[in-house]
């Protein structure tokens, strides 16, 4: 179990109080993985969220002629996995440690069966977590952008 | 301070010689082609005597007058900046194989006396310079050009039909800068110039002509007759600080509005006299033995102007109608510590579907008034 | 009327000092960075251009083709006359830049504009943060710090590229990444096959970092938009406005304030720039088509 100190080193947890982050806590754990551990596939049921510590996880799809492509990696400070949120709860990408690993693990049934059961607690996480999609999706549209590329090209 | 004198209309003839023989260029009005042309004099007879202009937004007249001034006359679509900051002008040439560029060789005449400069063009040739002679990298053939310049000006007593000098404090008395300033006069007491002194040069010119005294009377009534022109201005800028306005204005709507009118044709930009935006061009010819750069007028009304990356930062006509009209009212201030403006109304004149720039500065002023209303009292609509 | 029968006390219209006039430099040295990327090492034919800060740019002339602007991309502690210039094939003269080689004669003047000012940030935290081209204006921050280290404190370099082949310097990059004293963020933002680095927007490293706002000054080049976020981030860091520097660029045709194509607003980014401080450029570049 991860203390209520180390959540709140993650923004996504900015809303909630002490007493919410304790009982996120509750179903948290330090997990490591090695480099090359596949964390969850594509396509498979969504289950779990990281909160990256340290090391670097890719995002990829295999792309039949490309291999696996790594579309984004992630790295301290970043969360890993929204998937099992909403409908219908797979995964969209795999994900795989390209070095040494260190994460909290969330129990993600168990995080959202509080969310359920406590909307006070439930909004605030799902703002957090609207938040990082939010940050993922202005990163992703300044990459659409092709800033770098040259006036030649267009 | 030398006294005031008084030169008949034969005596400003004796000044043109006198000037000429002198070394001078002189460059004065002339009327060409149904216009006033700034061109070279040779004698006092190709002043356009009893000519005067109508002008008005988007319309510029010459008309018969009743009497045989000289100067009676408001500006036409030239200005002197052309003699000081010409058009074209051959920057560098180099030729043979190494590349060693090298100015123009070829001298060109630098003393140039300019004949019947207005208050407005008084201080737009001293706005000029200090854009061009005042920064850190000085315009070395502005300079020259305008360290050898004589200037006799000339008081305004009939306003123009799309002057402001007033309203921008440019006018209509010549502020400092002239070698001689003249006030023309027509009445019982005959065709005569009232001519006050502004430099020892204009002292020793003076000193060689055929001339009288003028008596304090004389001096005090041609001063007044420029005064009272201040009074009969046709417009005037809104009594606001145009520099706060502009700043104020980046998102008004009047600039869409402007857009549907202003054609970016830029000639508000080519006759304005303190307009000085330049672009170079570099050329070589078959051999590529020869290359050359020069530079000619440019306007910011240009699509290419703001050119970067492939696509122009200004694209839209109102975001360049905006640049404009900030650069001359507004952030000339930022970058040359006054406005850019000189009340001239040339830019009205010459614009051809008629946009004056002090209705526009007008219009500015009540939409940003409207706006602030608004926002006081929420939901009261104008 | 000849008007040419003047005394003889006429100078020819350009002579004396002129401000527009090139100073040959010879190519003495060629290397392709990436396909469209050259950097070019000038040493004056004569006489040498005064010493450029970090920052700095020149006017640079392929004659009888044109003439642009391209900030130094060189060693500033190294006043030796020689300059380096990093230009990327985008237009008619980058080309014929690009296409020089050693032994052609370009020209040269400047240097001109305003510098990054390594020496006000001394003390301070360096976070340095280009994007695409814009690692070749802050490089000389790179230089000038790495030559007096310890007037600094930590010097951070996030750099974003398109892709790994995209990247400029690439051998120094690996050198500064070995560096003890310095770190280096290198992302992406196109997936590449032969890379296991980070993959996302350069804001994304940026967003990583551990900062101690107030002991930082950052250091943006980059295409504007990426300034932009790139600024948004820092402040979200709690970095002031005024500790933010960015190397901003407009059209420029003469470089020394005479052709008034560099405006942005009441700013001459000749000379009131290209380097402005954030607190000062972050409402004009918030209007559009200014």
């Amino acid at each position: 179990m991860s203390s209520s100190e180390e959540l709140a080193g993650f923004a996504l947890f900015d809303r909630l109080t002490a007493a919410q982050r304790a009982l996120v806590a509750e179903a948290a754990r330090e997990v490591t993985f090695t480099a090359g551990t596949r964390l969850f596939d594509e396509g498979q049921l969504a289950s779990g969220c990281w909160l990256i510590r340290a090391g670097q996880v890719a995002l990829e799809t295999a792309v039949p002629g490309r291999g696996q492509v790594v579309v984004h990696t992630l790295g301290p400070g970043d969360v890993l996995g929204w998937s099992w949120l909403v409908p219908p709860h797979r995964w969209h990408f795999s994900a795989t440690a390209t070095g040494l690993v260190r994460a909290i693990q969330l129990e993600t049934t168990q995080l959202l069966a509080l969310a359920d059961g406590d909307p006070a607690l439930g909004y605030p996480l799902a703002l957090g977590l609207f938040e990082v999609l939010l940050g993922r999706l202005q990163n992703t549209r300044s990459r659409l952008l092709d800033l770098y590329g040259s006036p030649r090209e267009r | 301070m030398t006294e005031a004198a008084v030169l008949s209309r034969a005596g400003l003839d004796e000044l043109i010689a006198a000037l000429i023989a002198d070394g001078y260029r002189v460059v004065g009005p002339t009327r060409r082609d149904d216009a006033i042309v700034l061109a070279e004099l040779g004698s006092g007879a190709q002043l356009p005597s009893g000519w005067g202009v109508d002008s008005a937004p988007g319309r510029y007249r010459l008309r018969r007058r009743a009497d045989e001034a000289v100067f009676g006359h408001s500006a036409g679509s030239q200005s002197w900046k052309e003699f000081l900051h010409p058009a074209r002008q051959l920057l560098w040439s180099a030729d043979g194989d190494g590349f060693s560029p090298a100015p123009p060789a070829r001298p060109e005449p630098v003393r140039q006396a300019f004949l019947g400069v207005r208050a407005c063009d008084l201080a737009a040739i001293a706005k000029l310079g200090v854009v061009l002679g005042g920064g850190a990298h000085p315009d070395g053939a502005f300079a020259r050009r305008r360290e050898g310049l004589f200037v006799v000006a000339a008081g305004c007593t009939e306003p123009g039909g799309v002057c402001f000098c007033a309203s921008m404090g440019t006018g209509p008395q010549p502020g400092p800068g002239y070698d001689l300033a003249l006030t023309e006069r027509i009445d019982s007491g005959g065709h005569r110039f009232i001519v006050e002194v502004g430099s020892a040069a204009g002292e020793r010119v003076l000193s060689g002509l055929t001339r009288r005294g003028a008596t304090g009377a004389e001096v005090d009534e041609a001063r007044g007759a420029v005064e009272a022109a201040a009074a009969h201005m046709g417009r005037q800028m809104p009594a606001v600080d145009l520099r706060q306005l502009l700043a104020d204005s980046r998102e008004s709507p009047l600039w869409a509005d402007v857009a549907d009118r202003c054609l970016t044709c830029g000639n508000c930009t080519m006759v304005c006299p303190t307009c000085f935006c330049t672009s170079t061009e570099d050329t070589t010819d078959l051999t590529g033995e020869h290359a050359q750069r020069s530079q000619r007028w440019a306007s910011c009304f240009e699509v290419d102007f703001s050119y970067l990356h492939g696509g122009s930062v200004r694209v839209s006509g109102a975001s360049r109608y905006r640049q404009w009209i900030t650069h001359k009212l507004s952030t000339w201030h930022d970058q040359f510590g006054s406005s850019g403006c000189v009340g001239c109304g040339r830019c009205i004149a010459w614009c051809p579907v008629g946009i004056d720039i002090t209705a526009e500065a007008a219009t500015l002023a009540e939409l940003r008034e409207a706006s602030a209303a608004g926002e006081d009292e929420p939901g009261e609509q104008f | 009327m000849s008007a040419d029968a003047v005394s003889a006390a006429v100078a020819p219209a350009g002579a004396g000092g002129e401000t527009m006039l090139p100073v040959p430099h010879r190519v003495t040295g060629r290397l392709e960075e990436t396909r469209d990327s050259v950097t070019l090492r000038l040493e004056p034919c004569g006489a040498a251009l005064p010493p450029f800060a970090a920052g700095q740019f020149t006017m640079l002339c392929r004659p009888g083709v044109g003439e642009i602007a391209i900030s130094i991309s060189g060693d500033p502690t190294v006043a030796d006359g020689s300059l380096t210039h990093t230009i990327r094939d985008v237009g008619a003269v980058s080309r014929a830049l690009c296409q020089a080689q050693p032994g052609d004669v370009i020209g040269a003047r400047g240097p001109y504009g305003t510098s990054w000012g390594l020496d006000t940030a001394v003390g301070r935290d360096l976070v340095i943060v280009a994007g695409g081209v814009g690692l070749a204006p802050v490089r000389p921050i790179l230089l000038g710090a790495l030559a007096a280290r310890d007037a600094y404190r930590r010097i951070v370099l996030v750099a974003g590229a398109r892709s790994p082949a995209e990247l400029l310097f690439r051998e120094q990059l690996a050198q500064w990444t070995s560096l003890p004293g310095v770190e280096v963020e290198l992302t992406i933002d196109q997936p590449a096959a032969d890379w296991d680095g980070a993959v996302g927007f350069v804001t994304e490293p940026l967003a990583r970092l551990t900062l101690d706002p107030r002991q930082t000054i950052a250091f943006i080049c980059g295409p504007e938009p990426m300034m932009r976020f790139s600024a948004s981030v820092l402040l979200g860091q709690g970095v002031a406005a005024g500790d933010i520097r960015v190397s901003l660029e407009r059209n420029m045709k003469c470089g020394v304030g005479l052709c008034g194509h560099c405006q942005l607003g009441p700013l001459l980014l000749c000379r009131d720039g290209p380097v402005l401080d954030y607190a000062r450029v972050q409402s004009l570049l918030d209007v559009r088509e200014l």
